[in-house]
């Protein structure tokens, strides 16, 4: 059975449409849910729900593995979503460039550890920006410790855009740069193309986390130009317990396995092994099957909506937040990074007079009104933003105004405690 | 919203918005103890000043939510001119309090902290409508955590 996919053939999103496919929306309960934390993770669809179910009805039998016809066709669902993945980001050559991980964490530590096997020697320089999540910033430092390698950041202004001025001179020699595509915390859209350009030109290899990007805006890897892409699956619809490296075929080649085991053997003997080919080379063990199949149905419900439409929501209920927030708050209420919509994502991180975002969050929780409250893995950031934590508003396709205004009253309703 | 008025008592507002014994002491000769919540980045810095056994003085500094600046408040008034051992007591009866509606949101934890421990606990017990929130209980614990931390320092060094 192929899934139902919502056809939107009109300009912009029909957000009551989407809604109505995410079945959370109704089981909630009598108040609305303002979900406005999809930046740490998303809600699903039941396209992809239903997926998954008739996988695990229909057809589960262990991948790569059987010569029955049931795990060829667990196989051939497997694999066909590893090319739906993968021509999603563009990636040239997708049925070998994709790996499936557990998510992106595990993805850049694949990078890491790899690279930390044959690719790194001591005192090799890292570039890294200083806004990076902690999945793109802790297996760094892991190497670091491990084999000394040096680490020099990217540094950024108070509104969050990158400072490229020296960026040349910190190029200088390096080995690889790894870098966010779109901060989980300022939202900032680094040029991370103009960068890439750069770091090639000095030598330097480009790993992008996408994160927060590759689920809300048209990714090609080949426009970007970079060599390679962690993303992960529950924060676009698909299910957790999944994630993607992409990475050009000929640098995979070259890369040393991370886990080993199953799968990703060619021959083993009692002093040694052989590695598989790629991608399977950095697939040890029984991947995550119906979470691959399920990441499919996502990629495919994203792409019959259309990437471009999911952004230009996003630019205008983002331009309608900053608004509104204006309107109502003046200067009561900051959201950090760039104020400009087009160089930003829908997080919407944001201060709110002297109220600690742990309190915003329990009483907009009262409202149905879910945000994220913390330092959202970027402790580093958080320092030099000068806070402990943020509250956190993100946006995604299932939003409209309504949410927005539900945020507003919501966080108007801090001033009965906080004065 | 009437959950979030059990959460946020008038007293507990008051201790946020004034805090009681908030600054520093030196140290030495005062003890200094740090705690953190890693999840959400609150910190807090205790600082006691003791004669023997006698809490003579006590400060509390850092940065958090209403919960956890109000929670270390109401302690340092609670705590302040006590024996030791007196502290260590406020400090079991106040994460009884905590702990046993953390493993049983029921009704019947109630009896658990008796009307005796209630009375003990004075101010503190405005705290008691943190237990419906157990995301909050570690922001209210903070506090009680470093300055049983401290009290253990303080003694493991006079006993040395
Ligand atoms: C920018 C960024 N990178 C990496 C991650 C890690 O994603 P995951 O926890 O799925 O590995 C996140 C998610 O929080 C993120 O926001």
């Amino acid at each position: 059975m192929e899934a139902m996919t919502t056809q939107d053939t009109t300009d912009t999103l029909d957000v009551a449409r989407i809604r109505a496919d995410f079945p959370i929306f109704d089981r909630h309960g009598e108040k609305p849910l303002h979900f406005l934390d999809s930046a740490a993770s998303s809600q699903r669809p039941i396209q992809v729900l239903a997926m998954m179910d008739e996988y695990y009805e229909t057809t589960h039998a262990n991948v790569h593995r059987g010569v029955y016809g049931l795990a060829e066709r667990a196989t051939e669902q497997y694999e066909d979503s590893r090319v739906a993945v993968g021509a999603f980001v563009g990636a040239p050559d997708p049925s070998r460039e994709i790996i499936f991980t557990k998510n992106a964490t595990e993805s850049l530590n694949l990078v890491s550890n790899s690279f930390a096997r044959g690719l790194f020697a001591p005192g090799d320089k890292v570039v890294l920006t200083k806004m990076e999540h902690h999945a793109n910033l802790v297996p760094w430092l892991m190497v670091k410790d491990q084999m000394g390698i040096e680490i020099v950041y990217i540094d950024h202004d108070a509104d969050g855009y990158l400072d490229l001025d020296g960026l040349d001179a910190k190029l200088d020699g390096a080995k690889l740069v790894s870098l966010t595509l779109c901060s989980n915390v300022l939202g900032t859209l680094n040029p991370v193309k103009e960068i890439a350009a750069r770091a090639h030109d000095a030598g330097a290899l480009v790993v992008a986390d996408g994160a927060q990007y590759v689920p809300h805006i048209a990714t090609d890897v080949q426009d970007l130009g970079i060599d390679m892409l962690a993303f992960t699956g529950h924060k676009m619809l698909g299910p957790t317990g999944i994630g993607v490296l992409w990475a050009k075929a000929e640098l995979l080649e070259r890369m040393p396995p991370f886990l080993g085991g199953g799968d990703m053997i060619l021959d083993v003997r009692l002093d040694g092994y052989t590695p598989n080919e790629i991608p399977y080379k950095f697939e040890a063990g029984t991947p995550p099957i119906a979470e691959a199949i399920g990441l499919g149905a996502a990629v495919k419900y994203l792409s019959a909506l259309g990437m471009d439409k999911v952004r230009a929501h996003e630019i205008a209920l983002s331009e309608y937040a900053f608004r509104r927030f204006e309107e109502e708050f003046g200067r009561d209420l900051v959201v950090h990074g760039p104020k400009n919509p087009l160089d930003r994502g829908g997080v919407l991180s944001f201060a709110y007079r002297n109220v600690h975002p742990h309190d915003i969050s329990q009483v907009l929780d009262q409202f149905g009104v879910c945000v994220r409250a913390g330092h959202h893995c970027a402790k580093p950031l958080m320092r030099t933003l000068g806070v402990a934590a943020t509250a956190r508003a993100s946006l995604y396709i299932y939003n409209d105004e309504s949410d927005v205004e539900g945020l507003i009253e919501a966080i108007a309703a801090t001033r009965s405690f906080f004065g | 919203m009437q959950g979030l008025e059990d959460l946020y008592r008038e007293i507990i507002l008051d201790h946020y918005k004034n805090p009681r014994n908030s600054g520093q002491l030196d140290s030495p000769p005062a003890h200094r103890a740090e705690g953190y919540n890693p999840l959400c980045g609150d910190e807090v810095a205790v600082y006691v000043a003791n004669d023997g056994d006698r809490i003579v003085d006590i400060k509390m500094s850092g940065q958090g939510c209403s919960i956890s600046r109000s929670s270390a408040s109401l302690m340092t008034v609670a705590v302040k001119g006590k024996s030791v051992a007196e502290a260590r007591e406020a400090i079991r009866t106040f994460k009884n309090m905590m702990s046993i509606h953390e493993a049983a949101l029921g009704a019947e934890a109630e009896d658990q902290v008796g009307p005796a421990d209630l009375r003990t606990l004075g101010e503190l017990a405005a705290l008691q409508g943190v237990v419906k929130f157990p995301v909050r209980i570690k922001c209210a614990t903070l506090a009680w955590n470093t300055l049983s931390q401290l009290l253990d320092e303080i003694e493991a060094g006079e006993s040395n």
